[in-house]
């Protein structure tokens, strides 16, 4: 039975195409000149330079965090190119139509032809390909109700004072060894402002890929929810296969204020190596909301993708009554590694916070969970419940969870529940016995054990994130 | 319909099943009774190809296929269902979920067209009014949180919704008050058409008093040691397998 989990295991990558696209990149290397020079390229002011060159002298004073429970080869920074975009790309396209054909293959390749999205879904998407945000739609409708969806390099230029303010306020550019570097080299990402009270009209969604050999993505993401506003952002990824491994640092802030909310939900599919571990995107992501009073954050993320995962999506929940949430699938399979888990910072009177997370591990991978729920001195009856489950697919790969827990204020509540659980023989059997194939009764064993997570992302992209499973579980999910 | 030529089959090298002869027609009930250990559910798993249990010797024609060269899953789309003494709990999958993918598994294999959502919850709801199974039960995740009662009835409701041509019931009496009993026998009954078979194994001739089978087959030591019809079972209720003169040994060692 183990034999065929293993061969329902190992299929080929769907995404794994390199795209011939002209790029303009710089050479490897790491220094002030590079990103005076990333600067330059972005036509960036002065005040985000010298933001950029202060990143870059905390960072040198930092060193790579050693304590999550992952394991790969020593970084060497000055061998990647902190650069890249599509050539054809200089003057930017006002439409589809002066978008570079080439590009739009790509995106029908992973199934996400552009005109399909913008007239059937009705989702505003901005592309970031590899560096530079490509196209983005249906920025008029959002105009209209006064929703900002833009990338982060326009926003620079067109909204410097939302910028300037928030930018750095919930991950400071010290906040940790990734982070920093993230904000002295970041390319692109996206902008999201919603104004007072608004309802954001449509769902937001970017499609983050990642094309360019020895190239890191360094996103910066920006969303800020103004007082009453609700706004629902998606993000998906996926990139293309091969051998170098690949450095992704992306820094998301969140700004929720009083009885905003923000649902941010993610699906991650990005190149996970081959089954000898070769290969593969190292995924060290810093993600963290702050959340007013009567505030409300939800990360709910699917992570198939990436060698490394080191991934925390935490909310700060200073305000009173605010609340977090955390729903998270995190699938490791071949030699995979995940530390991933989140933080809820209570420090606002009745606080709430919920954690579900549900890690799945095949092959040899190893899969972490690693929580901290921290309730502050003033945080009265704060509350939070943590759920953690773990399912193993055969006997060789590992699943692991160190739930931190500090609580500084006696009036609050804190439950811990957690299990793990093995895909039985006894529950394969039961699936083939009524004619389902290997492959089919592992990834609907698997999607039954996410349920209680897919069930908080939006519709579309749950049924997403089911194939996605599927794939990740079969020799090309479905 | 099916024809077992001397089968031996082992588990963990131990042999269990030693050169069991049966011959199953159209439309037959075939009863396996036996004393604990002799075989009777390692003959259910080997017919079903569970992993684990090696064939050793012996021919199986099922329909006019050579059975042991097939999968599990094969073996289940060619129309052979085991239901299960222990049904195994699968949270978060809908019974739905499961039957809507076998269903639609077994049909691709007759050439058939799946069936839309709506047809097939017609005949689930059916299958589940059959044996008594309040609807609400193929929304709850497959035998989660199930008594052994509903465990059974629900693995009944899903032979129904299978519409299988070998139906192997396995100990599918054990557990159940007699009200429960009735309700699998009438589910049973049912489908007896004159075309699909059963082999039903028990310990209890009580389930035979609702069930009729054609034949009555005394399993022991891995094999068929006498064949009878029902006045078989009703002469083991009174008198132990004792009188056919087995050693004890066989139900310690199986």
């Amino acid at each position: 039975m183990t034999e065929q989990i293993d061969q329902a295991l190992s299929r080929t990558y769907d995404a794994g195409f390199i795209s011939d696209i002209e790029s303009e990149t710089f050479a490897a290397e790491l220094n002030e000149d590079v990103i005076r020079r990333i600067s330059a390229m972005k036509n960036e002011p002065d005040w985000m330079l010298e933001w950029r060159l202060r990143a870059y002298q905390n960072w040198l004073t930092m060193t790579e965090p050693e304590w999550a429970h992952v394991h790969y080869p020593k970084i060497n920074y000055q061998a990647i190119s902190y650069y890249s975009a599509p050539k054809s790309m200089k003057d930017k396209p006002k439409s589809l139509d002066e978008v570079d054909p080439e590009l739009l293959r790509v995106y029908e390749k992973l199934g996400i032809p552009l005109y399909e999205q913008e007239m059937l879904a009705g989702v505003a998407v901005d592309v970031v390909f590899d560096s530079v945000s490509v196209v983005t739609t249906f920025r008029e409708k959002l105009q209209e109700a006064g929703v900002i969806f833009c990338p982060i390099s326009e926003a620079i230029q067109t909204y410097p004072e939302l910028v300037k303010k928030y930018l750095g306020s919930v991950v400071p550019r010290s906040d940790n060894y990734f982070a920093a570097l993230n904000s002295a080299v970041f390319t692109d990402g996206s902008f999201v402002y919603i104004p007072k009270g608004v309802r954001c009209p449509m769902e937001l969604s970017t499609y983050f890929r990642i094309n360019e050999q020895n190239t890191g993505q360094f996103e910066r993401t920006l969303i800020i929810a103004d007082e009453g506003s609700f706004v629902s952002y998606l993000e998906g990824c996926t990139a293309p296969q091969r051998d170098e491994n690949q450095l992704h640092a992306a820094v998301v802030e969140l700004i929720a204020m009083d009885d905003a909310q923000i649902k941010y939900s993610t699906v991650q599919n990005w190149y996970p190596g081959d089954e000898h571990g070769k290969g593969g995107i190292y995924n060290f992501v810093t993600k963290r909301a702050l959340c007013h009073t009567n505030a409300k954050v939800s990360w709910t993320q699917v992570e198939t993708g990436s060698a490394i995962t080191w991934k925390y999506p935490s909310c700060i929940l200073k305000g009173d009554n605010s609340v977090g949430e955390f729903y998270s699938v995190a699938l490791t399979r071949g030699r995979q590694q995940a530390d991933t888990g989140t933080k809820m910072i209570h420090l606002g009177k009745n606080t709430k916070s919920t954690i579900i997370a549900k890690g799945i591990s095949a092959g040899h991978s190893n899969n972490t969970y690693r929580g901290l729920v921290h309730m502050g001195p003033k945080a009265d009856g704060a509350r939070n419940f943590t759920q953690c489950d773990s399912l193993l697919i055969g006997d060789l790969c590992g699943a692991h969870t160190f739930p931190y827990i500090e609580s500084r204020n006696p009036s609050a509540k804190v439950e811990h529940e957690a299990t793990t659980s093995k895909v039985g023989d006894d529950q394969l059997f039961l699936c083939q016995q009524r004619g389902l194939d290997a492959e089919k009764a592992v990834s609907m064993i698997v999607n039954g054990f996410c349920k209680a997570v897919f069930k908080e992302l939006p519709m579309e992209f749950a049924v997403e994130a089911g194939k996605l499973l599927e794939i990740s579980l079969e020799g090309s999910v479905g | 319909m099916l024809t077992i030529k001397n089968l031996h089959a082992s588990v963990e090298q131990k042999n269990i099943l030693n050169g069991l002869n049966l011959s199953i027609k159209q439309g037959e009930v075939h009863a396996i009774m036996g004393p604990n250990g002799a075989g009777k559910s390692t003959l259910g798993y080997v017919l079903s190809g569970r992993d684990g249990y090696q064939v050793t010797d012996g021919e199986v024609d099922f329909q006019g296929n050579n059975l042991l060269e097939l999968d599990v899953e094969q073996r289940a789309r060619h129309g052979l269902f085991l239901a299960f003494q222990y049904p195994v709990e699968i949270p978060g999958v809908s019974n739905m979920e499961l039957m809507k993918e076998s269903v639609n598994a077994v049909r691709q294999h007759r050439a058939e067209t799946p069936l839309t959502a709506a047809e097939f919850l017609k005949k689930a709801k059916a299958a589940c009014q059959q044996v008594q199974l309040p609807l609400e039960f193929l929304k709850r995740g497959i035998n989660e949180g199930f008594s052994g009662g509903e465990k059974k009835r629900n693995e009944i409701m899903q032979m129904i919704l299978l519409e299988p041509s070998l139906c192997i019931l396995d100990e599918s009496d054990s557990g159940l008050d007699v009200d429960a009993l009735q309700i699998v026998a009438n589910g049973v009954n049912s489908q007896r058409d004159g075309k699909r078979s059963f082999i039903v194994i028990t310990h209890y001739q009580r389930l035979l008093d609702f069930i009729e089978p054609d034949f009555v087959h005394i399993l022991a030591n891995g094999k068929i040691v006498k064949t009878g019809d029902a006045a078989l079972a009703k002469q083991i209720e009174k008198e132990g397998y004792a009188f056919l003169g087995l050693d004890n040994s066989a139900e310690a060692s199986a």
